[in-house]
């Protein structure tokens, strides 16, 4: 049996009873941290709650040497991810190879920023359109396309979420300060003034901790703002309902202009 | 005011009247006399005395040029001349002619206007005579021919007035067939050597006389007279009557042109900036007022002044003490002295116009190559001076004592920066380096110069660098990211033989295309018109073609795909030596929705396993390095030479005789070349003159590929045998 295991969004206690279960039964526990990671925990105490060992898995592993899908021939694995395990992440390609292999799987799911940031924000889920990242730019790599989908997304009045480039093993996490700039970058290259200094915006930063901060502003605004450590996500609001406008303007500490439009 | 002085006061003055300036550089096959010439020159024109020119090669002052009786670094010199009622600064390059050195014969041409091709009377145009002179035609550098040792046609050869003409029709014809097929079309006719005005001339430079039409009106001289001198073992008088300086440099002011002429038609074709910008304007018409614009043409170390940067000015003027910006590397230096050559000296000026050749000291980390302009004003960098052949030969070195291992690395970053055809491979983990070079001599000089920097090193025996590539097709096979989540198909096929030349005579340029107006050239060459309108890349002489139409974020990923594809190529899957000669067609993709699941980590890989393992679908082949080379001796020694030449997997290719000798060209094998120059000194008991020429690259014998493999992986410590297709698609 492969069990896809969801750890969610920030310590060891979002993973829900019926993965600690399976933690504690099946013979092998392997976990990749290169597409997100939990700030509010160590590997240890995940250990020293199920009792177990669990190794690390660089994307090598994964992706090239399919480490878990191997051991999962003849015992017993439990493949853990930041989040809720197939969503954000590109890991349904091993669900299709568990199954060309013949391998039983078993998904349990945890809570993903997917579902976090829309609900923190108090933005309505029905009103999303196509999820997208930032990346880390790099010498020959500076996709518009985040920007891109802002765009189509805002031409259906939906809002976007916006996730921020990890690259763990580098110990780099984008910040909300980072994706802004990024995304006003773009626009001085485009300009077609849809994410402009003035445009709204939301900050969501340690969703699923005790003291999760969210913010809406004005870009001008935020760009500057600290938002403490990792991980940071972005909300680009579309048109608002009444209801979402008085939210982020009483909760979300946004103008309140906003409120009035 | 001294002689000195006043030499230095008219070449101030000279240096801001373009029209009056001469730049031109000295170019010839190997000892068909360019340092005799250039020698001879600076003696006539007053710069050094007659005793040290000539015979003791005074412009090869370095201990190896001695040692070794050839020109190893181009030589900068200066010299005024009279012509009719003016003065003429004429800035002179005397360049090494050996094909090991062929560098500095490319970067050389960058800086001057005008060409002296020298061509030795006895060996007529060599295989070294047609590839300077196509170095100066590509470079926009007009030539004019100087036919040399005439006098050992005469008392040698024994050839007669009729023969001696015959001869030289038939080297001018030669030439010209060249100077018509590479000249810019406006210039076609123009640019031919023709006896009737004076663009060719006959003489010795050894000693000392030269003649051509217009001199031969004048003074009343006729070959038969020449013939006489010679003869007659009077040269002396006839070097009185017809002197090579006059008669050069006539022909040099009268032939070649001024920078102020020469950068109207040569600006656009070596800067692609916008012609019409101020600095545009201000180069075309070789204004010293304009945005200044230095393009670097050469480093050298000057035991006082250190590293001196040699450039030309093409716009505006350089001052010392003043902030430069070197636009390549984008970092700022601040000049310490800008000089002129004065003869073979170097003197310091506070400033130095466009239109001349100018020495800086202060521009620190610039390489040849290199775009200056002011720190204010960043302007469009020159075209890259990429030579006609590709290093061949490589040494691994290391430092004798462990103290020197730091050294080491810096010595070698200058080596690389003195002479650009050098490839430096600096490995910090093992300390064992790789220098690849042109060839074996062109590796002996920079491993003696690290020595002599202080360096004790150790050099591995010489071996070859090879080349991968495919002679079959294969496809469309399927590349997968590592998250499997993006894919890419692509087809192999060999690169059509009409492209592939265009790109080694470098008629197409290589790299990403930018416009539009490239897939019309390679139409010229031979690619369909779908095909040419698409290709993206052009690394290696090989294409990336993207055959997809309407596939949503591709452009996103164009670069990285490029990235993958060219560094594939830089290290070929048979035994990581670069690959070349192949034409990759992007026939479709699939691409993940979000940027971060198809970033570098997965684009990089995904398209290099698909170019890898369609080459080694496609039947891949080691390619090896070839040399023409060409034998003259003595007859009876001609068996005993051509047994050299069969003994090295040589073929020959020509046998030719003359009077007692025979002349042999043939082609060999890199690889089998070494030790080459002893053991034919010894087959022909040192009678023989003999003379290499790259020829690219051919087919490894197929008995020979798997041992040859073998042996590259097991030096760079790759598993014995290369993967299988499928080891890169599965
Ligand atoms: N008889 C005769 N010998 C000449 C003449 N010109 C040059 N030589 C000889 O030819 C040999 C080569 O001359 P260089 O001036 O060194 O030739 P180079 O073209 O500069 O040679 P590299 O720089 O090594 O390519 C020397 O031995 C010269 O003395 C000439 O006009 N007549
Ligand atoms: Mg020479």
């Amino acid at each position: 049996m492969f069990y896809f295991i969801g750890m969610g969004l920030y310590d060891e206690k979002d993973i829900s009873l019926k993965g600690i279960e399976a933690l504690k039964n099946v013979d092998h526990v392997y976990a990749e941290f290169y597409t997100a990671k939990l700030f509010g925990t160590t590997l240890s105490a995940i250990e020293y709650i199920i009792s177990k060992e669990i190794r690390v898995l660089t994307r090598e592993e994964v992706e090239e040497f399919n480490i878990p899908l191997n051991a999962a021939m003849e015992k017993d694995v439990a493949f853990l991810v930041a989040g809720d395990p197939l969503i954000a992440t590109t890991h349904t390609d091993m669900m299709i190879e568990a199954k060309k292999l013949n391998i039983q799987t078993t998904v349990i799911h945890s809570s993903s920023i997917i579902s976090a940031a829309p609900g923190l924000s108090g933005l309505q889920a029905y009103k999303f359109g196509k999820v997208t990242t930032v990346p880390f730019p790099d010498e020959n790599y500076f996709p518009h396309s985040p920007y891109l989908t802002i765009k189509a997304n805002k031409e259906l009045n939906a809002h976007t979420l916006v996730l921020l480039d990890i690259r763990a093993d580098e110990n780099k996490f984008m910040t909300a300060n980072e994706g802004l700039e990024y995304l006003l970058k773009v626009e001085i290259e485009r300009k077609e003034n849809i994410v402009t200094e003035d445009s709204l915006a939301v900050v969501v930063a340690r969703a699923g901790s005790d003291r999760p901060v969210v913010r809406a502003d004005k870009i001008k605004s935020l760009i500057s703002e600290d938002f403490g450590g990792p991980l940071h996500s972005l909300v680009i609001p579309g048109n608002l309902h009444f209801m979402e406008a008085e939210y982020l303007v009483r909760v979300c500490g946004a103008p309140h202009e906003f409120m009035e439009e | 005011m001294s002689r000195r002085d006043k030499m230095i006061s008219k070449i101030k003055e000279l240096m801001y009247q373009p029209e009056n300036i001469r730049n031109i550089g000295i170019v010839a096959h190997i000892d068909h006399g360019k340092t005799t010439l250039s020698d001879n020159l600076l003696a006539g024109a007053g710069m050094i005395s007659a005793e040290l020119a000539g015979d003791q090669r005074f412009l090869d002052f370095d201990e190896q040029e001695q040692a070794r009786g050839i020109t190893i670094d181009a030589a900068n010199v200066s010299m005024v001349h009279k012509y009719k009622e003016g003065e003429y600064l004429i800035n002179l390059i005397d360049t090494p002619g050996h094909v090991d050195f062929g560098g500095d014969v490319t970067r050389a041409m960058r800086a001057v206007d005008g060409a002296v091709v020298v061509i030795c009377a006895v060996e007529g145009i060599m295989p070294q005579t047609e590839t300077v002179l196509r170095q100066a035609l590509i470079e926009n550098v007009k030539p004019v021919l100087f036919i040399n040792k005439v006098d050992r046609l005469i008392n040698e050869l024994k050839l007669d007035g009729d023969e001696l003409q015959q001869r030289f029709i038939k080297i001018i014809a030669s030439a010209n067939k060249i100077i018509k097929s590479m000249a810019p079309k406006e210039f076609k006719e123009e640019w031919l050597a023709r006896v009737e005005d004076g663009s060719v001339a006959f003489g010795s430079a050894y000693h000392n006389w030269a003649i051509n039409v217009p001199i031969m009106q004048k003074t009343g001289i006729t070959f038969k007279d020449i013939y006489q001198y010679c003869k007659n073992e009077n040269q002396k008088e006839l070097a009185q009557k017809a002197p090579i300086t006059e008669v050069l440099l006539d022909m040099v002011i009268e032939h070649l042109p001024s920078p102020d002429i020469s950068q109207r038609y040569r600006v656009p074709s070596i800067w692609t900036g916008d012609i019409e910008s101020e600095e545009g304007q201000g180069m075309i018409n070789t204004s010293p007022d304009s945005p200044l614009a230095v393009m670097v043409t050469n480093i050298s170390i000057d035991k006082h002044a250190g590293e001196i940067a040699t450039g030309r000015v093409y716009g505006g003027t350089i001052e010392k003490g003043t902030e430069i910006y070197m636009v390549g590397s984008m970092g700022k230096a601040r000049t310490q002295q800008v000089g002129v050559y004065m003869g073979p000296e170097r003197i310091n000026t506070d400033r130095v116009p466009a239109g001349n050749i100018v020495a800086i000291t202060g521009a620190r980390n610039a390489v040849a190559g290199e775009t200056i302009s002011e720190p204010g004003r960043k302007i469009h960098a020159f075209e890259g001076l990429e030579h006609i052949s590709e290093p061949v030969v490589t040494v691994a070195v290391e430092a004798k004592n462990t103290k020197d291992l730091p050294k080491l690395i810096e010595v070698l970053r200058q080596v690389g920066k003195e002479d650009p055809t050098v490839r430096i491979e600096i490995n910090e983990e093992t300390g064992e380096h790789l220098i690849a070079g042109m060839g074996e001599l062109h590796l002996e000089i920079i491993t003696y110069r690290i020595n002599e920097k202080g360096v004790e090193i150790e050099t591995s025996p010489p071996i070859v660098v090879y080349r991968e590539t495919i002679t079959s097709q294969a496809g469309p096979v399927e590349g997968k990211s590592p998250n499997k989540h993006n894919r890419f198909y692509i087809e192999i096929e060999p690169l059509e033989e009409s492209m592939f030349k265009a790109l080694q005579d470098k008629k197409i340029k290589e790299g990403r295309v930018k416009g539009k107006e490239e897939a019309a050239k390679f139409m010229e060459y031979g690619l369909e018109k779908e095909e040419a309108r698409r290709v993206w890349d052009v690394h290696e002489r090989s294409l990336f073609i993207n055959m997809t139409r309407g596939i949503q974020h591709l452009d996103e990923i164009k670069e990285l795909l490029l990235e993958g594809f060219e560094s594939a190529l830089d290290d070929g899957p048979i035994a990581r030596e670069k690959v070349m000669g192949i034409k990759i067609k992007l026939m479709d993709a699939k691409i993940h929705e979000d940027a971060v699941h198809r970033g570098p980590a997965q684009v990089l890989p995904a398209i290099r396993k698909a170019v890898y393992g369609s080459i080694m679908m496609a039947q891949p082949t080691l390619l090896e390095p070839i040399q023409k080379v060409f034998i003259n001796t003595p007859q009876d020694y001609m068996g005993s030479a051509t047994r050299e030449v069969q003994n090295r997997r040589g073929q020959i290719v020509d046998m030719e005789q003359e009077g007692d000798m025979a002349t042999v060209e043939s082609k060999v094998p890199v690889a089998e070349m070494f030790g080459f120059a002893g053991d034919i000194r010894s087959a022909t008991e040192g009678r023989c003159l003999w003379s290499t020429e790259n020829a690219g690259f051919e087919r490894l014998p197929g008995e020979l590929q798997k041992q040859i493999v073998r042996q590259i992986r097991d030096r760079k410590g790759l598993s014995p045998e290369p993967y299988g297709p499928d080891h890169y698609l599965g």
